[in-house]
C-alpha cells in the first residue's frame, strides 16, 4: 500500500522522534523504575521518551495531511567525503601516526569540494601536517603518536 | 554604590593580571580570526576554540571564551559589510545597509560604525550586567529545586517558543538534547544508562563533540552544498575615519539600539538576534532619514550592531546568576564551566568574587581590544576573506579533528563527531534546527537533578510545583507564553519575524 504522504520533511521528522522516543523507553524498561518519591534512573527518560513519542505523533499525522515542502536535494558526495574521511581518520590515528594519517585526511576532504584540485591540495596537506606537527605534539604536548604503531611493527623501530 | 565599585575593583584586579590580558586579547583576535570566515558562526567557532582553554586556569578560560565569544560576533559583522554574507544569524540584519555602504564606496565609514557601536553598547551593557547580576542570584539563591525545575522549564519554553522554524520541532529538538544529555552514569544510582555497555560512554558524550559535530562539521556540509564555484569578490575598504556628519547620525541610533538589545539579549533563546532585528525596524521607523534604509544607511548598520553586542552580553546575565543558559553560546560557556569544576548557579557570584568580576571586567576589556585590535587590522581580515573556500575547510576540519582527540586523548570521540555531524544535517534537510537541542543536552541532567531533589522533598507529591507561589509563577508564565505564541494572529507575526531574520 502507498501511503501519500503530504509533507515528507515533516513525517520524518515525526519518524525520527518516534524512533528516538521507543528506543529510550525500550533501553529506559533495564533500569529501576523507582517511584516519584525516589526517582530510578528509567524515571525520567521514559517519561521524556513518552513526551518525544507524543511529538512524534503530532509530526507525523501533520505530515499526512498537510502539504509540506519537499525535502531538498541531499549533497552525497561532500556528505560521505567528509563523514567517511573523518571516521577513517578515526581509526587510523593511532596506528599511523599524525605523520601519516593527517594528510591523507586532508586530501580525502579536500575532495568532497567540486573545486577540488590537485596540487595545492598536496601543499596544504604537508604545510598543515608539519604545522599540527609542531603545534600539537611538541609545542601543546598533545598525546598523539607522530608515527603510530603499525609504522614502527613494520620498520622494526621503536616509533616516536 | 560602594559595593559596585568595590566589586569592579576587585574584578579588574583578576582581569588586568597580564596573563589574564594576554589571554582576552588572544581570545578575541583567535575569534574574530574564526568569526570573520564566512559560514562560521559563535557557536561553530566557539565550540572549535574550546579545547584550546581546557588547560587554563578557570578565570583565564572563562575570560578567553568570552573575548571569542565576542571576536567572532564582531568578525561576523565584517563579513556581513565586505561580502554581502551574513556569517551568522544576528548579522544578517547588517548585511543591508552595510553591504550598500561598501558598494558605495563607503566600508570604512560602515565598519567603524559597527565597531563603535558596539564598543558603546558593550560597554553600557557591562553595567547593565554589573547592576543587575547580584540582585538577581540573592533571588535566586533562595529557589528550592521545585522553584529551580520551574525555572528551566520556563527557559526551555521561552527558548523553544523564540527559536527560529517550526515550534513543534523545537520542542522535539529540546526534548532529544534532553534525553541525550542523560546519556552515561546516573548520579544518584550509578547506572549507567544508554551507555551500550561502552565504557567510553560511561561519563556521557562531551557536549563539544555534540556541539562540534551539529555545529561545526555540520556547517561545513552546508557550506559545501551551496559552493558557488567562484571566489566571492571583497569590496575595497577606503577611511576608516567618519565625519562629524555620521557621527551626529550614529550617536541616538547606538543608544537606542544598546537599550532594545539589551532588554532582548536577557530572554531565552533569541540571544542577540531578535535584538539587531528589532533595532533595525525601529530605527527604520524612527529615523529622519528612513527612506535611505536598504541603500546604505549608516543608522542601519549601528543600531543592529548596538543591540547585537548588547544582547551578547547580557545574555550572560541569567547564566552567570541562575546557571540556565538563554542560547546555544552560553550553553558551550555553562559546559566550559563545570568542565572547570564550576557549579554554575546564584552562588558562583558569593564563592568566586574575583572568577565572576573578572570575567564582567574582562567583558569591558574585550570590547576595548576588540575596537582597537579591529580597525588596524582590517586588512589582515580581508586577506583572510580572500583565501578560497576549498582550503579553508580541511584546515578547520582539521584543528576540529585534533581538537576533539584532545578532549581525552581517545579516538572513540573522534568516531562519534561525524555521527552527530550526520545527524545535523538530516535533521537540517528535514526543516528541524538543531540549536535548542543543545540547550537541552546541557540542562537535561540538572532538570533530572532538580526535579529528583524537589520530589523527595515533597515526598512525591507533584503538587509542590503548584503550591510554592514562585515555582508556580513560573510555570503559570510557561503556560501563558506557550499559549500566547499558539494564537492563531500572534503565531503568524511570530512566523513573519523570525522568518525575516533567518
Amino acid at each position: 500500500m502507498i501511503l501519500r504522504i503530504a509533507g515528507p520533511k515533516e513525517f520524518w521528522a515525526g519518524m525520527i522522534y518516534l524512533a528516538v522516543g521507543g528506543c529510550a523507553i525500550l533501553l529506559a524498561r533495564n533500569y529501576e523504575m523507582g517511584t516519584a518519591t525516589r526517582m530510578g534512573p528509567a524515571y525520567f527518560p521514559t517519561v521524556l521518551g513518552w513526551l518525544l513519542m507524543g511529538i512524534g505523533l503530532l509530526a507525523l499525522a501533520r505530515g499526512i495531511r498537510v502539504h509540506g515542502p519537499a525535502i531538498g536535494a541531499i549533497a552525497f558526495r561532500p556528505l560521505i567525503i567528509t563523514i567517511g574521511a573523518t571516521l577513517l581518520f578515526a581509526g587510523t590515528l593511532r596506528g599511523l601516526g599524525l605523520a601519516l594519517a593527517l594528510p591523507v585526511y586532508v586530501v580525502l576532504t579536500s575532495m568532497a569540494s567540486s573545486r577540488f584540485r590537485l596540487q595545492p591540495t598536496l601543499i596544504l596537506a604537508l604545510v598543515l601536517t608539519l604545522f599540527c606537527s609542531l603545534v600539537f605534539i611538541k609545542g601543546l604536548n598533545i598525546p598523539l603518536p607522530l608515527l603510530g604503531s603499525w609504522v614502527a611493527d613494520f620498520s622494526g623501530e621503536s616509533g616516536s | 554604590m560602594m559595593d559596585l565599585i568595590g566589586h569592579i575593583g576587585l574584578g579588574l584586579e583578576t582581569a588586568l593580571t597580564l596573563t589574564n590580558l594576554l589571554y582576552c586579547l588572544a581570545g578575541v583576535f583567535v575569534g574574530t580570526l574564526i568569526g570573520v570566515l564566512p559560514g562560521l558562526g559563535p557557536t561553530a567557532t566557539i565550540a572549535m576554540l574550546l579545547p584550546l582553554t581546557f588547560g587554563l586556569p578557570s578565570a583565564s578560560a572563562l575570560i578567553m571564551l568570552a573575548g571569542i565569544y565576542y571576536g567572532s560576533q564582531y568578525g561576523g559583522s565584517t563579513t556581513a559589510i565586505l561580502l554581502n554574507l551574513p556569517g551568522e544569524a544576528s548579522s544578517v540584519v547588517t548585511v543591508l545597509d552595510g553591504y550598500q555602504m561598501a558598494r558605495a564606496g563607503k566600508a570604512g565609514a560602515a565598519l567603524s560604525a559597527a565597531a563603535i557601536a558596539s564598543f558603546v553598547a558593550g560597554t553600557l551593557a557591562t553595567i547593565l550586567i554589573a547592576l543587575f547580576a547580584p540582585p538577581l542570584a540573592e533571588v535566586a539563591l533562595r529557589f528550592g529545586p521545585a522553584e529551580y525545575f520551574s525555572l528551566m522549564v520556563f527557559g526551555l519554553v521561552a527558548a523553544i517558543v523564540l527559536a527560529q522554524g517550526s515550534l513543534l520541532h523545537a520542542f522535539g529538538m529540546v526534548t532529544i538534547g534532553l534525553l541525550l544529555g542523560l546519556l552515561g552514569t546516573d548520579t544518584n544510582s550509578g547506572v549507567a544508562r544508554f551507555t551500550f555497555d561502552l565504557p567510553e560512554l560511561a561519563d556521557g558524550i562531551s557536549f563539544v563533540i555534540v556541539a562540534m559535530g551539529i555545529f561545526g562539521l555540520g556547517e561545513i556540509l552546508r557550506n559545501l552544498e551551496n559552493e558557488s564555484g567562484e571566489d566571492v569578490t571583497v569590496s575595497k575598504v577606503t577611511s576608516l575615519l567618519l565625519t562629524r556628519e555620521e557621527w551626529k547620525r550614529i550617536a541616538l541610533p547606538i543608544l537606542r539600539g544598546t537599550a532594545l538589545g539589551s532588554v532582548l539579549g536577557i530572554l531565552p533563546g533569541s540571544g542577540s538576534i531578535l535584538g539587531s532585528f528589532a533595532a533595525y525596524s525601529l530605527e527604520k521607523k524612527v529615523s529622519k532619514n528612513g527612506s535611505e534604509f536598504g541603500k546604505g544607511a549608516i543608522e542601519g548598520v549601528a543600531a543592529p550592531e548596538a543591540a547585537n553586542n548588547a544582547g551578547a552580553q547580557t545574555s550572560f546575565i541569567p547564566m552567570l546568576t541562575l546557571g540556565i543558559p538563554s542560547n546555544p553560546v552560553m550553553a558551550l560557556m555553562i559546559g566550559a564551566m563545570i568542565m572547570q569544576g564550576i557549579q554554575p548557579g546564584p552562588a558562583v557570584i558569593t564563592e568566586q568574587p574575583a572568577l565572576f568580576w573578572g570575567l564582567i571586567a574582562s567583558m569591558w576589556i574585550g570590547n576595548l581590544f576588540l575596537i582597537i585590535l579591529n580597525l588596524p587590522l582590517i586588512g589582515l581580515w580581508v586577506r583572510l576573506l580572500r583565501v578560497p573556500y576549498p582550503i579553508l575547510y580541511p584546515v578547520i576540519l582539521t584543528f576540529c579533528a585534533i581538537g576533539i582527540f584532545s578532549l581525552n586523548g581517545s579516538t572513540f570521540d573522534l568516531f562519534l563527531m561525524p555521527l552527530f555531524a550526520l545527524f545535523g544535517y538530516i535533521l537540517i534537510k528535514l526543516g528541524c534546527e538543531p540549536a535548542p537541542l543543545l540547550l537541552g543536552y546541557i540542562i537535561g541532567p540538572m532538570m533530572e537533578e532538580y526535579l529528583r531533589r524537589a520530589l523527595l522533598l515533597a515526598r512525591g507529591d507533584g503538587s509542590v510545583f503548584i503550591t510554592r507561589p514562585l515555582s508556580a509563577c513560573l510555570l503559570g508564565l510557561a503556560l501563558l507564553t506557550l499559549i500566547f505564541v499558539l494564537l492563531p494572529s500572534i503565531r503568524r507575526k511570530r512566523d513573519e519575524a523570525l522568518q525575516e531574520e533567518g
